[in-house]
């Protein structure tokens, strides 16, 4: 496995560069579990995209959708939303299918959820340069948003952190605040724009 | 024809050459060249990241460093490749094979000096295509009516989402989501708002960079955080002498390189095989063909030279499409377009006619550019080499606020980075369900165009779907389509009947 194995794109994984070795049928001892867990994963890609469809759908035909000469423009997204509902359905059903693979897409067939803190606290760092970079300035905006995403990381110290927050705050605040221009003020109190 | 081609291209390095573009596609380059060599930041989310500084740019400046990034990058990825053994960029995975036994034989600069070398003649060679080719192409699409267009676009969303990597479902499912993606916000024909919620904001669609941050910056730290492996540094210490090739290895480097540009340009001239596929092709080519194909594997210097010449001709002959037809290949591309309209400049075959110099400025400035390229990265390889050391845990919080403060000066607005922060935890739900987010932006940036021209075609046509079999061109792209799809289905069959498990994939790490 490459070791950015769950790097979606960043990998080549998925082209095979040697031809198979020969005919080896699929009885590995790993292959079932490993099939339930692919099968459910690709219900629940399936249904997502079909429960998207079905969103898209719905709303996309409360516009008015016109006819084909004199299309609406509640048409269009209709027309992607119902092929989305069929792609989905699709993809939930192809590892049903006869001599479906497991995994092709280099993936493990389960979701790995260990780092769960890790994304939270990235998931957190706009929000908090949102929510101090709108009450407080670049400055407060910046020092948060560095913290909380350097915290999940497994070997973060806070120290470590804090260090890194205040050096990231100021080349940042020198470079687009002084060289950049970027209108957002330092230093600032207040609720609001 | 050749002629007219020759003088605008000397018109074309004059605008190159002036001081103001000179330095933008140094910065480009340099800019590129630095985030293709660090492990987990990628050209697009660095194009994302440096678009609002564009917006105070002339176009021609703007996309003369954005294309700087794009190539800058590829010559950093394979440094990656062969000294660290980390495929950090897709197309250069493959030069691990053989790159990384030659690091470790002492022979990596050798490897490094041949990459350069084989990276110049496949985008010398990509170049010169490009500047052949699309004066052609553009006299074909100007006869274009919207249905062909229409055609063209959906042949080019197909190929882009079908032939890349993963299943080829899911890979149309990503881009009629970004076909989605790209509706929202107010209809141009009707004025209605679209799946805008009542928020003012989203009446101007959803913002490109929120969404290329959010997809390929925010989710893609998510994915790589606390799983990068630390960087084995043991081979890194690269002299400028060591990278002087000796007589013998350029010897042996000379027939691979030429047949590796000239996969990569085939490769590119087929819509939807990218660079990755290309570098793949030709690695596969060179062994076959190969006296003693067992060595591969073991630092055989075409197994390095041939896969990069191609991703270097193929990544150059991306920008035909792009900018003579206005299709974009991948996602860069595709951003590269996003950057033109945000200029408000129309991607299309009147792109040429209309702004020649941003044309063939460009294509003089892929000249200057890998020049600059091949000359700094002799010294300034052993820089990026300690850039290296700078671990993952300070880098991507760093990251996180360059992305925050990019998305908000593209509009001076809040609301858009919290918009990014939510496309990233969806893109990267996305991603654990298996899915590739790439396709999501040609879908997006080609949504509107799609949707008029559709609009147009049934105008024309008052209402008769027939019209698209009915015109010869785009009989002929619906008919590419169609072969497309049968393609897919019939080789899924055939491994269906077999019934052989696919062999693990590559393993690259050692």
């Amino acid at each position: 496995m490459s070791r950015l194995s769950h790097g979606g794109g960043r990998t080549a994984i998925g082209l095979v560069v040697e031809p198979p070795a020969g005919r080896r049928p699929v009885i590995d001892r790993g292959a079932d579990r490993k099939r339930d867990g692919m099968r459910r994963r690709e219900l629940l890609a399936g249904g997502l995209m079909a429960a998207a469809g079905i969103g898209i759908t719905m709303k996309g035909s409360a516009y008015r959708l016109g006819t084909l000469s004199h299309m609406g423009p509640g048409f269009f997204p209709t027309v992607l939303g119902a092929i989305l509902i069929v792609l989905g359905l699709a993809i939930a059903a192809a590892p049903y299918a006869p001599g479906a693979v497991a995994a092709e897409d280099g993936h493990d067939a389960a979701p790995d959820l260990s780092q769960w803190r890790a994304w939270l606290c990235i998931l957190l760092s706009p929000v908090l340069f949102i929510v101090f970079g709108r009450s407080f300035g670049m400055i407060p905006g910046a020092f948060a948003c560095v913290l909380i995403a350097a915290l999940g990381d497994r070997d973060a110290t806070l120290r470590g952190c804090l260090i890194l927050a205040a050096v990231v705050t100021i080349f940042g605040a020198a470079l687009f605040s002084w060289i950049l221009q970027v209108p957002m003020p330092l230093l600032t109190w207040g609720i609001g724009a | 024809m050749i002629g007219t081609a020759l003088g605008d291209l000397w018109t074309g390095f004059g605008v190159a050459l002036q001081p103001v573009h000179l330095w933008w596609c140094f910065v480009g380059v340099v800019v590129g060249n630095m985030v293709g060599v660090l492990p987990g930041m990628g050209p697009l989310a660095t194009i994302s990241i440096l678009l609002p500084l564009t917006f105070g740019m002339k176009p021609v400046a703007a996309v003369l460093m954005i294309a700087g990034v794009m190539y800058g990058a590829q010559y950093g990825g394979a440094i990656c490749s062969i000294l660290l053994n980390l495929p950090c960029h897709p197309p250069h995975a493959v030069t691990c094979l053989d790159g990384f036994p030659m690091t470790q034989q002492g022979r990596g600069g050798v490897a490094l000096g041949l990459t350069v070398l084989s990276s110049f003649v496949g985008a010398s060679w990509g170049i010169t295509l490009m500047v052949f080719l699309s004066p052609l192409l553009v006299r074909a699409a100007l006869q274009f009516g919207p249905a062909d267009i229409c055609a063209l676009m959906l042949l080019g969303l197909l190929a882009g989402s079908t032939l890349a990597r993963g299943s080829p479902l899911k890979g149309v499912a990503m881009t009629v989501l970004g076909l989605f993606l790209g509706s929202i916000g107010t209809d141009i024909e009707t004025g209605t708002d679209r799946f805008t919620f009542g928020l003012t904001q989203l009446g101007d669609g959803v913002e490109l960079i929120a969404l290329a941050l959010g997809l390929f910056g925010i989710a893609q730290f998510m994915a790589s955080v606390n799983r990068l492996a630390p960087v084995n540094h043991r081979y890194t210490r690269i002299g400028i002498r060591d990278m002087r090739p000796g007589l013998d290895d350029l010897k042996q480097a000379f027939l691979p390189m030429w047949r590796g540009t000239i996969i990569g340009s085939l490769c590119s001239l087929i819509p939807g095989t990218g660079p990755t596929i290309a570098s793949f092709v030709s690695y596969a080519a060179e062994k076959k063909i190969a006296k003693h194909p067992e060595k591969f594997g073991t630092g055989v210097i075409a197994g390095v030279v041939s896969p990069e010449a191609s991703t270097h001709s193929s990544v150059q002959g991306d920008f035909i499409p792009t900018m003579s037809l206005g299709i974009p290949g991948d996602p860069v591309m595709a951003l590269l377009l996003g950057a033109l309209m945000i200029q408000g400049i129309q991607p299309g075959p009147q792109l040429i006619s209309e702004h020649p110099d941003i044309f063939w400025g460009l294509v003089a400035s892929f000249w200057i550019g890998n020049i600059m390229l091949v000359v700094l990265n002799v010294p300034l390889i052993g820089v990026w080499v300690k850039l290296l050391a700078i671990p993952y845990r300070f880098l991507y919080p760093s990251a996180m606020f360059f992305v925050c403060i990019a998305i908000y000066a593209a509009n001076n607005d809040f609301f858009q980075v919290g918009e990014a922060a939510l496309i990233g935890a969806f893109g990267y739900v996305l991603l654990l369900l298996g899915f590739h987010p790439a396709p999501i932006l040609l879908g997006f940036v080609l949504g509107p165009r799609l949707e008029e021209n559709f609009r147009r075609a049934m105008v024309v046509s008052r209402g008769d779907i027939a019209i698209f079999v009915e015109r010869p061109i785009s009989a002929v792209f619906i008919a590419l389509c169609a072969l497309l799809i049968l393609s897919q289905i019939y080789f899924r069959l055939r491994a269906a009947n077999r019934a052989i498990a696919v062999p693990p994939p590559p393993s690259f790490s050692t």
